[in-house]
C-alpha cells in the first residue's frame, strides 16, 4: 500500500503542474494514467500542433510543453504509475483507499482528478459481431507478434500504426491493409514503403473498402468489406486489427459518489472539491460556472486545490502562503541556492 | 436565426436556432442533442462531433482541410457525407441545413 499526501488522477498538463505545486508546499504525490506516457491529450490527440495561448509562451506544441512541465517537476521525487487506471474507490475514516487495474493500492487524504475526459481506449470497430472475437481473433493493439505468423492478418488504419504494423507483419504474415480512402495520413516514408510493398506483392492494400461484416462460429473465417459504400468483397482472414486511433472514455470514475453532468464533474471554485470531502477535479474534467477548457485553468484550479489538500494531509499545521522567489524553504525544496 | 435541422440516428428530428458563427457542434452540445460528444472542444482531435451532411447540403459547405479529412479516418463509421460538425460554421447560408447523426459515436 502506497500512503501519500495526495494522488493525481492523470498525467496532462494540469496533472503535471499540480504535482508541482504539492511538492512546492511540501506534500508528496503519485501519479496514475492509464496511457503509457506522460502528457494526456496534449501527447495523445496534438503532440505536434502548436498552442499559442500559454501565459509566457509565444508559442510551443504540445510535446514541448510537456516537455517545459516534466522539466519543471525535475527538482522533484514524484511517483508516476503510467498504463494504470484507477478502478476502484473507497472511504476508509479521514481517508481514500485506492486501487488500480493492476491492484496496486494507495491509502490518501486525497485524490485529485486532472482526468481530462476520461482514459483513452482504442476506438473500435462498430458491428457488434466483432465483439465475440475481441482479443481471439480481433484486435486493437498488439501485446505478442508471433501470435500472427504465417496467417493471413486484415489490417483497418489510414495512420502510422497501421501502416507501421502492415509493413512488419508483412515479414512473417499475408496482409490485407484495408483503408476508407486512397490518402494516408501516417508519415511520408511509411506510406512510400507500404505502397512499394504493395507493388512487389507483399501487401494486398484495398483503399475506399470499410468492413461491414465478420464472419466465423468459434473461429474468425473471414470478413465482408464494401467498397465505396457498393460492392462487397469476402476475404479470408484469421486475424483482423483494427486501428483507428484512441477515445476518451469517462470509465470507472462515473462510479464513484460524484456529481457528474455531461462527462464532467461538478466542483467548487474555492478549492475544487467535488461532493466528496478530500476529491477534487481540475482541468478539463471540471464544471462550475464561466468553467474555461484551457490549459492556464488548469493550472489555477490545480494550485487552489493543492492548498486544499494541505489541509487534510497536515491536519496540525498551518499553511503558510510563500513566494518561489523569496521562500528559504522554497528554494531548498527545489534544491537550488538562496541569497 | 439560421435554423439547423439535427437527426438522431433512431430519426429524431431536433429543429435548432443557431446564432450566426457558432458552429454545427457548439449548436448541439448547447441544446443537447443526443451523439455529438465533441470531446475535444472544437479542435479538431477527436471526431466525436462527426455527423453525415444531407447529399444536397454537402457542396454548398466550405470544403474539408486536410486534418478534417484525417481526423474522420477516426470516426464511427464515415462515408463519403461525413463531416466534423466543429468546422461546421453557421451562416445565413446554412439555414435548413440537415445533419443526421451517426448510430454510434462516443
Amino acid at each position: 500500500m502506497n500512503k501519500t499526501d495526495a494522488l493525481i488522477i492523470g498525467a496532462g498538463p494540469t496533472g503535471l503542474f499540480t504535482a508541482h505545486q504539492l511538492k512546492l508546499i511540501g506534500l508528496d504525490c503519485h501519479i496514475v494514467d492509464n496511457l503509457d506516457k506522460i502528457g494526456g491529450q496534449c501527447i495523445e490527440l496534438y503532440p505536434d500542433k502548436p498552442i499559442y495561448d500559454i501565459p509566457a509562451i509565444p508559442e510551443c506544441s504540445g510535446k514541448e510543453l510537456i516537455d517545459y512541465l516534466i522539466k519543471q517537476i525535475k527538482p522533484f521525487d514524484i511517483k508516476f504509475h503510467l498504463s494504470e487506471r484507477v478502478e476502484q474507490v473507497k472511504k476508509e475514516k479521514d481517508h481514500w483507499i485506492v486501487k488500480t487495474n493492476n491492484e496496486t493500492t494507495f491509502l490518501t487524504p486525497n485524490i485529485i482528478i486532472a482526468g481530462g475526459v476520461g482514459s483513452f481506449e482504442p476506438r473500435k470497430f462498430t458491428l457488434k459481431e466483432c465483439e465475440k472475437f475481441e482479443n481471439k481473433s480481433v484486435f486493437y493493439s498488439i501485446k505478442d507478434k508471433n501470435i500472427f505468423e504465417g496467417k493471413t492478418v486484415s489490417i483497418f488504419g489510414g495512420g502510422d500504426s497501421a501502416l507501421d504494423w502492415a509493413i512488419e507483419l508483412s515479414k512473417n504474415s499475408k496482409v490485407n491493409l484495408i483503408h476508407r480512402r486512397d490518402d494516408f495520413r501516417g508519415a511520408q516514408a511509411t506510406v512510400d514503403k507500404v505502397k512499394e510493398l504493395a507493388k512487389s506483392g507483399k501487401i494486398n492494400l484495398l483503399t475506399k473498402y470499410q468492413i461491414s461484416d465478420v464472419k466465423g462460429s468459434e473461429k474468425l473465417e473471414s470478413i465482408d468489406i464494401k467498397y465505396d459504400e457498393k460492392e462487397t468483397k469476402n476475404l479470408k482472414t484469421d486475424f483482423v486489427l483494427g486501428f483507428f486511433g484512441l477515445i476518451m472514455q469517462l470509465g470507472p470514475i462515473a462510479n464513484w459518489g460524484l456529481n457528474i453532468d455531461k462527462k464532467t464533474i461538478e466542483v467548487d471554485t474555492e478549492k475544487f472539491e467535488t461532493n466528496q470531502k478530500g476529491i477534487y477535479a481540475i482541468g478539463d474534467i471540471c464544471n462550475y460556472p464561466g468553467k474555461l477548457k484551457l490549459i492556464l485553468s488548469g493550472f489555477h484550479e490545480g494550485a487552489l486545490a493543492a492548498r486544499a489538500c494541505f489541509k487534510l494531509a497536515r491536519p496540525n499545521e498551518k499553511y503558510r502562503f510563500e513566494f518561489t522567489t523569496s521562500s528559504k524553504t522554497i528554494k531548498k525544496r527545489l534544491g537550488v541556492k538562496s541569497d | 436565426m439560421p435554423k439547423i435541422n439535427y437527426i438522431e440516428h433512431n430519426g429524431k428530428l431536433h429543429k435548432i436556432e443557431v446564432a450566426n458563427g457558432l458552429s454545427v457542434m457548439e449548436g448541439a452540445v448547447q441544446n443537447d442533442i443526443p451523439g455529438i460528444d465533441a470531446d475535444c472542444g472544437g479542435s479538431m482531435a477527436c471526431a466525436t462531433c462527426h455527423v453525415y451532411v444531407k447529399e444536397e447540403w454537402f457542396d454548398k459547405l466550405e470544403k474539408k482541410e486536410d486534418g478534417e479529412e484525417d481526423m474522420l479516418d477516426m470516426a464511427y463509421e464515415p462515408n463519403k457525407f461525413s463531416r466534423l460538425s466543429c468546422q461546421l460554421i453557421v451562416t445565413d447560408k446554412l439555414d435548413g441545413l440537415e445533419v443526421t447523426i451517426p448510430k454510434k459515436q462516443a
